[in-house]
């Protein structure tokens, strides 16, 4: 997604932040070139298109049409009417994993934004090095599987090197990914270390659109660098924070890789993330049906989410303008 | 901060001063890419020492007993004794069948997803025809739609198609487009001047001409960074690879790598091994991103994209 405009120097301004603004002078063009576009227009998206309507618009109403069913890939899919949902509501299983997806996702995303900001603000405050830039990006090029067997190695309770510095301290060791209570703070903080660089360079290009004039001007009146990061740097933030914050919930939602390479869902369901849960419904245990209304149950919260995040941060948006 | 003196200091440019405050935020940011860098440094390390020498020096900074073992293992140029005596599981990777599969699965994805989505994008930005922004509305909705929402669907489809189990059925769902493809490129598209686009038409160029000889050559900053991010994401996927194969043919290197860790003995891990694979997994997107870092921190962090 586009915070601010795609070309630099970056600018947040209304019309490149709206998706389907009209474009200016866009009448002159039929002058040139001669009535509307329209065959040109077909044949130009027709693949996009192709991939649109095969790979994402069929496939969500499918899979609403599969929840209502009975399905287990041999056969063909029976009506069930609503009793995936009935199912799924009464299912102690589905509500644990529900918690425990919710659970990771506070601590993702409350670590990973407050250092994200906490980076971003050091890049553009104390240098403006590409370097180091690029240094923090980098775990970014890790797959999830990567980062999850690296950290699987280095939190190893015997000889991980984070034990043993632990150790080192006269301090008990703890079993990172083997115990139910550290189990999923554990897996929120190694997706920050992947995750927050990008985000961290997200946020670094809202504090770009913020003029440098306004900092300088602070200073001049004495003010304090924490103090101009909470009357100038976070509301002018504000409105891209929020958008980078729906961005990295939606994302964050939808662990997977890493639970699946470090703990399998366990010990004892402690880390079965709903989207782990989803994935052994349909590919463990081959029940389509259920496995695609617990995916309807996490699209719909994943929407009111969305919602109303938008409806809470339009109310405080500020302009730069 | 306080005003500047008429001292000697004011001869010095003023963000040399050292202040308490600034000391700790570069502690703060020291810190930080310790962390980042950390793990990078403990997977060589792991990868060239010995599993028995490891779990006797658990805390050395230096690989303990330097091998070169837990790289042929990952390769698979170790015999199976051998690789069960030093520690392995006997089961190695087809390397270079995997890299193979995961660079063909990736380009394939990344250079049709891109000029699919280059070209779709020009008919939103550019072309007019009737329901434009309608289209592009239900476009942008997909933005919405999580892919595991997708994915069992798109998996029987996939299945009925009968390509499961091979690259093309790997790539296909993301080769024709993303939303988030199509709206980056129709961004850039829209912010190109008017006039450049006029000329060419005064010149006689037809609009398809206009577009791939001026628009896309225009447009190679954003393709770039675009280009690179797409190549990352589909050379990391796991999730839908995972779904769809199911033998060497089509196996990629993050699935290899997940199954080359569950073939690990439980009883204690091969950790050199692992850490050579994982290294070996990770190498390629390490050596792309250095060719082009510069650029691509640069755009991301000018454009914010996600």
């Amino acid at each position: 997604m586009t915070v601010a405009s795609s070309s630099p120097p970056s600018r947040l301004s209304p019309r490149d932040v709206e998706g389907t603004a009209p474009q200016p002078r866009s009448g002159r063009k039929r002058e040139h070139g001669g009535g509307g576009d329209g065959a040109l227009a077909a044949l130009f998206i027709a693949p996009a298109m192709l991939g649109f309507l095969l790979f994402l618009f069929w496939p969500t109403l499918r899979g609403i049409y599969l929840s209502f069913t009975r399905f287990n890939l041999l056969t063909p899919a029976e009506w069930v009417g609503l009793d995936n949902y009935r199912r799924m509501v009464n299912d102690p299983i589905f509500w644990d994993s529900l918690k425990v997806t919710v659970e990771y996702v506070f601590i993702n995303i409350g670590v990973q934004t407050v250092s994200a900001l906490a980076i971003a603000v050091l890049l553009q405050r104390l240098t403006q090095s590409a370097v180091l830039r690029g240094v923090v990006l980098t775990p970014y090029l890790m797959s999830n599987v990567v980062a999850g067997i690296v950290w699987l190695w280095m939190l190893d309770t015997q000889l991980g090197i984070g034990n043993e510095i632990i150790a080192g301290l006269g301090l008990d060791r703890i079993p990172f990914l083997a115990d139910e209570t550290w189990a999923i703070p554990t897996i929120a903080l190694i997706n920050v270390w992947r995750h927050v660089g990008y985000t961290a360079l997200l946020l670094f290009a809202g504090l770009q659109a913020i003029p440098n004039d306004m900092y300088e001007a602070a200073k001049v009146d004495g003010a304090s660098e924490w103090r101009m990061f909470w009357r100038i740097t976070m509301p002018l933030l504000r409105p891209v924070l929020a958008v980078v914050l729906i961005m990295t919930v939606i994302g964050s939602f939808q662990v997977f890789d890493t639970v699946a390479v470090t703990t399998n869902g366990g010990p004892a369901n402690a880390t079965n993330v709903l989207q782990f849960y989803i994935y052994g419904s349909a590919f463990g245990r081959f029940q389509f049906g259920y496995a695609s209304a617990m995916s309807v149950a996490l699209l719909a919260v994943l929407s009111a989410i969305t919602i109303l995040q938008y409806r809470l941060t339009r109310a405080g948006q500020t302009d730069l303008g | 901060m306080t005003a500047v003196t008429a001292t000697t200091t004011k001869v010095r440019p003023q963000r040399r001063r050292l202040s308490p405050g600034k000391v700790l935020a570069w502690t703060v940011m020291a810190a930080m890419v310790l962390i980042t860098l950390l793990p990078f440094y403990w997977i060589l390390r792991t990868a060239l020492s010995s599993n028995a020498a490891l779990a006797a020096h658990p805390g050395d900074v230096l690989p303990v007993d330097p091998t070169t073992g837990g790289f042929e293992r990952a390769l698979g140029l170790q015999s199976t004794e051998e690789a069960i005596a030093q520690g392995g599981s006997g089961g190695g990777l087809k390397f270079w069948r995997y890299l193979l599969n995961s660079v063909v699965v990736s380009t394939l994805i990344t250079v049709c997803q891109i000029l699919f989505s280059a070209m779709a994008a020009y008919a939103f930005a550019r072309l007019r025809w009737r329901g434009r922004d309608k289209v592009f509305g239900l476009f942008l909705a997909g933005l919405m739609v999580p892919t595991i929402f997708t994915l069992l669907p798109n998996f029987v489809l996939i299945k009925q198609l009968g390509l499961v189990d091979s690259l093309l059925g790997i790539s296909l769902p993301t080769m024709f487009m993303t939303p988030f493809a199509v709206f980056f490129m129709r961004q850039f598209f829209m912010n190109v001047p008017r006039e450049v686009e006029e000329a060419a038409l005064l010149d006689g160029a037809g609009k398809i001409r206009i577009f791939f000889r001026v628009m896309l050559p225009m447009a190679s900053s954003p393709i770039l960074t675009l280009g690179v991010l797409t190549y990352i994401t589909s050379w990391n996927d796991y999730f839908w690879p995972l779904m769809v194969s199911y033998s060497d043919s089509s196996r990629v290197l993050t699935v290899a790598l997940a199954i080359f860790r569950a073939q690990t003995p439980q009883t204690g891990y091969d950790w050199s091994g692992l850490m050579a694979a994982t290294l070996i997994a990770a190498l390629p997107m390490l050596v792309l991103f250095g060719f082009f870092a510069r650029r691509i921190v640069s755009t991301i962090s000018f454009t914010g994209i996600k």
